[in-house]
């Protein structure tokens, strides 16, 4: 997991170690009773630093998306928690992301949604200018926490405004992944980590192999991820720093986008790939090269034959860059009205941040400097090989609003030109005018 | 409408005779008891429809004025601002609601003429005596008993150009795999077939009904006319349906101008976005973006244009009504 010139082939079973001393230090830390007065913000040390809540008998709501194979691991930490915790009943509300980001605002507006609840770091500038969610910057200092115990880039990443919304719980990358069977036919022991290794690798997984189509490239779902990942790689970026404006039909954009194109015009890749289908794929062993969010290590894990390994994204351009996005705690507006349910969120946060271990299991690399270094997370082989990517990952400018840039605009040209509808550099063009309009647009709507 | 009629035309004749012999309809008083009841009778339905249809689309049209996110302490009095943007292309989002309101309307035409030959002609063959009929009749209506999650996933598989099953048989066979879900015209075939498996059973449902209702002296009589089977349906059957029919083709254009599932789920607005419908754009502008009052203006544009296409439809198929009378 050093800095060795290729990536070793992983094996297929996961050992996963046995984890028996989790939740041992339940009832370890201190926690002061104290309570301030309502409205006033709550200051470092009132409640102790500390996952316990002593304070009076206080229900929180805890909404999320996690509706796959996460959902269970989340749960399962949330009644430990509640085990450890008799004076808080934590209720977990599971929705569908694209729902829960529609349904959160409404439902805290009118007193009903959640106190404490996960978001993507490119939705905390949005709901913080919302007012949806609240400055965490006194919980945050209360838990000592700070960017030493984080990944820079994602701690760094959930501050809007000089004030920081998110608590990161953790990062997930793309990743690359292998179909060992078939690499092996080809001659390839290790996985590609450059340009000149993965097109070569593609070719003699063509000839030798018998995969007419190594690597199916998708006009939807993750292409995009796989764009921003490359543009990146070539020394663009989607937007500007101040999310003010569209780079990405710079030269890099039409460079990246071109190389996921080639594979489609010459053949590597199956024309029309829809969403899904390159996973498919991937199960049945039709393809052999994928590059796909890192929780899909427990999709290929589910297939009894499929043997594969995984790596970080090979560096196609100039420098590795992958995309990434993260799951952030954030406590809404509804949750400041009582005192007891801010300290009470603080718990449930430092709990669940300190034993992020368990999450990383669901196939997630833990935000937490300290997670990610035990012994245990090193066992979780795909994982860590993955977290490699860590220092290089992209997120995009903390800018209200940017979330709902991407669809219409760079995700929609992506789609174009991989369908072979427009050519590249038109579909981007396009789609930057159309966005530079929308960053426009959105920058008077949050500061009227 | 129709409620109302029948009180004021029969109910008080029928007082009116026990009373004993004045002209019908000339008692105020009468006049003013046919009212009141009338009005308890639509009373409890008519506050349902002031709260939860006029108030909210009222309140529509009060949002589609105004710069709105609900959220956001300003919420700016634009006027007439957001209409003015969709029509003259001055937004970010009117060029994308227009093609979502040209792939809307290329959907609708696709659709509903489908929607409309076929369910009738199942109705007329399910509407002969056969064993078993009711069995069949079961399996044409079963589909639309389904959610669309699952007509949409399920034609999502069924349809996907590499991972597909239509496409694993194409391919089996020797023919070139088809694109149904990624490029056009295959993408609105990929819309309007799911569509009509899906909805096709209901329509014929009420036209079996209709069918049901007409007598049957009137075939008998044609048949002694020498009228032959054609004839039958074409002088019988489709005058004897034409009520049913309005009803049938007014909800079917409006429920295929409002599709969603289908494009959200089987194409995903692909290519491009040329398969997105206007719903799907009113839905993101304002329930993801949260741009409602731009949301609201194109939801009212959508309204208007729903209003003149049906108003359009009703006044050609009630064109013919009174020649009918007049034989």
């Amino acid at each position: 997991m050093t800095h060795t010139p290729s990536s070793p082939i992983l094996p297929r079973r996961l050992f996963l170690g046995s984890l028996g001393a989790v939740g041992a230090s339940a009832a370890l830390a201190a926690c002061g009773g104290g309570s301030t007065p309502p409205g006033a913000a709550p200051t470092s040390g009132a409640f102790g630093k500390g996952d316990t809540y002593t304070g009076p008998k206080v229900a929180l709501a805890f909404w999320n998306g996690f509706t796959g194979g996460d959902g269970p691991f989340m749960k399962k930490m949330v009644d430990d928690f509640n085990k450890a915790n008799p004076n808080v009943t934590v209720s977990m509300n599971t929705l569908q992301w694209a729902d829960y980001y529609s349904k959160v605002p409404n439902a805290v507006a009118s007193g009903a949604g959640p106190d404490v609840g996960i978001m993507h770091i490119d939705s905390l500038a949005t709901n913080a200018a919302r007012r949806v969610i609240v400055p965490l910057d006194e919980i945050a200092s209360g838990l000592e926490l700070e960017e030493g115990d984080f990944s820079p880039v994602v701690w760094n990443a959930g501050v809007y405004q000089d004030k920081r919304y998110g608590i990161p719980l953790d990062i997930h990358p793309l990743g690359f992944y292998g179909n060992t069977a078939h690499l092996e036919k080809a001659g390839i022991s290790e996985l590609p980590e450059d340009r000149e290794g993965f097109e070569a690798a593609v070719k003699a997984l063509q000839d030798k192999s018998a995969v007419q189509t190594p690597f199916w490239v998708t006009a939807t779902w993750p292409a995009h991820l796989m764009f921003n990942s490359l543009i990146a790689q070539f020394g663009g970026s989607i937007f500007d720093e101040e999310g003010a404006k569209a780079t990405f039909n710079s030269e890099a954009g039409v460079e990246a986008l071109q190389w996921l194109r080639s594979f489609v015009d010459s053949g590597a890749s199956p024309k029309n790939v829809s969403n899904d289908a390159q996973a498919v794929a991937f199960r049945q062993q039709r393809n052999s090269l994928t590059w796909d969010g890192i929780w899909m290590m427990n999709e290929w894990e589910k297939v009894k034959d499929l043997q594969w390994a995984a790596a970080p994204v090979p560096t196609i351009g100039d420098e590795p860059a992958v995309w990434a996005s993260s799951h952030n705690f954030v406590v809404t507006t509804q949750a400041t009205k009582d005192q007891n349910k801010l300290a009470a969120s603080r718990a449930f946060i430092s709990y669940i941040s300190e034993r992020s271990i368990e999450w990383a299991k669901s196939g997630q690399v833990p935000a937490r400097n300290s997670v990610r270094e035990s012994q245990e997370f090193k066992d979780l082989t795909v994982q860590s090989t993955l977290a490699d990517q860590l220092d290089h990952v992209v997120f995009p400018p903390a800018v209200p609003g940017i979330g709902d840039v991407t669809q219409p605009t760079w995700e929609t040209a992506v789609n174009e030109a991989i369908l072979g509808k427009k050519e590249t550099k038109a579909a981007l063009d396009d789609a930057a005018k159309k966005a530079d309009a929308m960053l426009k647009a959105n920058q008077a709507k949050y500061q009227a | 409408m129709a409620t109302i009629t029948p009180v004021s035309a029969t109910a008080p004749a029928q007082e009116v005779r026990r009373g004993g012999g004045r002209a019908p309809n000339a008692d105020p008083a009468v006049m003013r008891a046919g009212l009141g009841t009338a009005l308890l009778f639509i009373g409890p339905y008519l506050v349902l429809f002031c709260t939860f249809v006029l108030a909210p689309i009222v309140y529509g049209l009060w949002i589609s004025l105004h710069q709105w996110d609900f959220l956001l302490p300003g919420k700016p009095f634009v006027g007439l601002q957001n209409y003015v943007d969709l029509l003259t292309g001055g937004s970010t989002t009117s060029e994308t609601f227009w093609n979502s309101m040209r792939a809307t309307a290329v959907f609708t035409v696709l659709s509903v003429p489908l929607l409309m030959v076929l369910p009738l002609a199942l109705a007329v063959a399910l509407n002969k005596k056969f064993p078993g009929r009711n069995a069949v009749r079961a399996v044409f209506f079963a589909p639309f008993v389904l959610g669309v999650a699952v007509i949409g996933l399920l034609w999502r598989y069924l349809l996907d150009p590499n991972v597909g099953v239509i496409n694993y048989y194409l391919d089996l066979l020797g023919f070139e795999r088809i694109p149904f879900t990624t490029a056009t015209p295959w993408v609105w075939l990929a819309l309007v077939v799911p569509t009509l498996w899906w909805t096709a059973g209901y329509n014929m449902v009420i036209f079996l009904a209709g069918l049901q209702d007409i007598s049957a002296e009137l075939y008998e009589a044609a048949e002694l006319d020498g009228a032959n089977s054609w004839q039958r349906f074409r002088h019988v059957t489709l005058p004897g349906l034409r009520p049913v029919t309005i009803f049938v083709l007014t909800i079917t254009i409006l429920a295929s101008a409002n599709v969603f599932g289908q494009p959200y789920l089987i194409t995903q607005g692909q290519p491009g976005g040329e398969t997105r419908s206007v719903i799907m754009q009113i839905g993101e502008e304002g329930l993801r973006r949260f741009n409602m009052g731009s949301a609201s203006a194109m939801s009212t544009v959508l309204t208007l244009a729903l209003l003149i296409v049906s108003a359009i439809c009703l006044s050609f198929l009630r064109e013919r009504t009174p020649k009918e009378q007049k034989r």
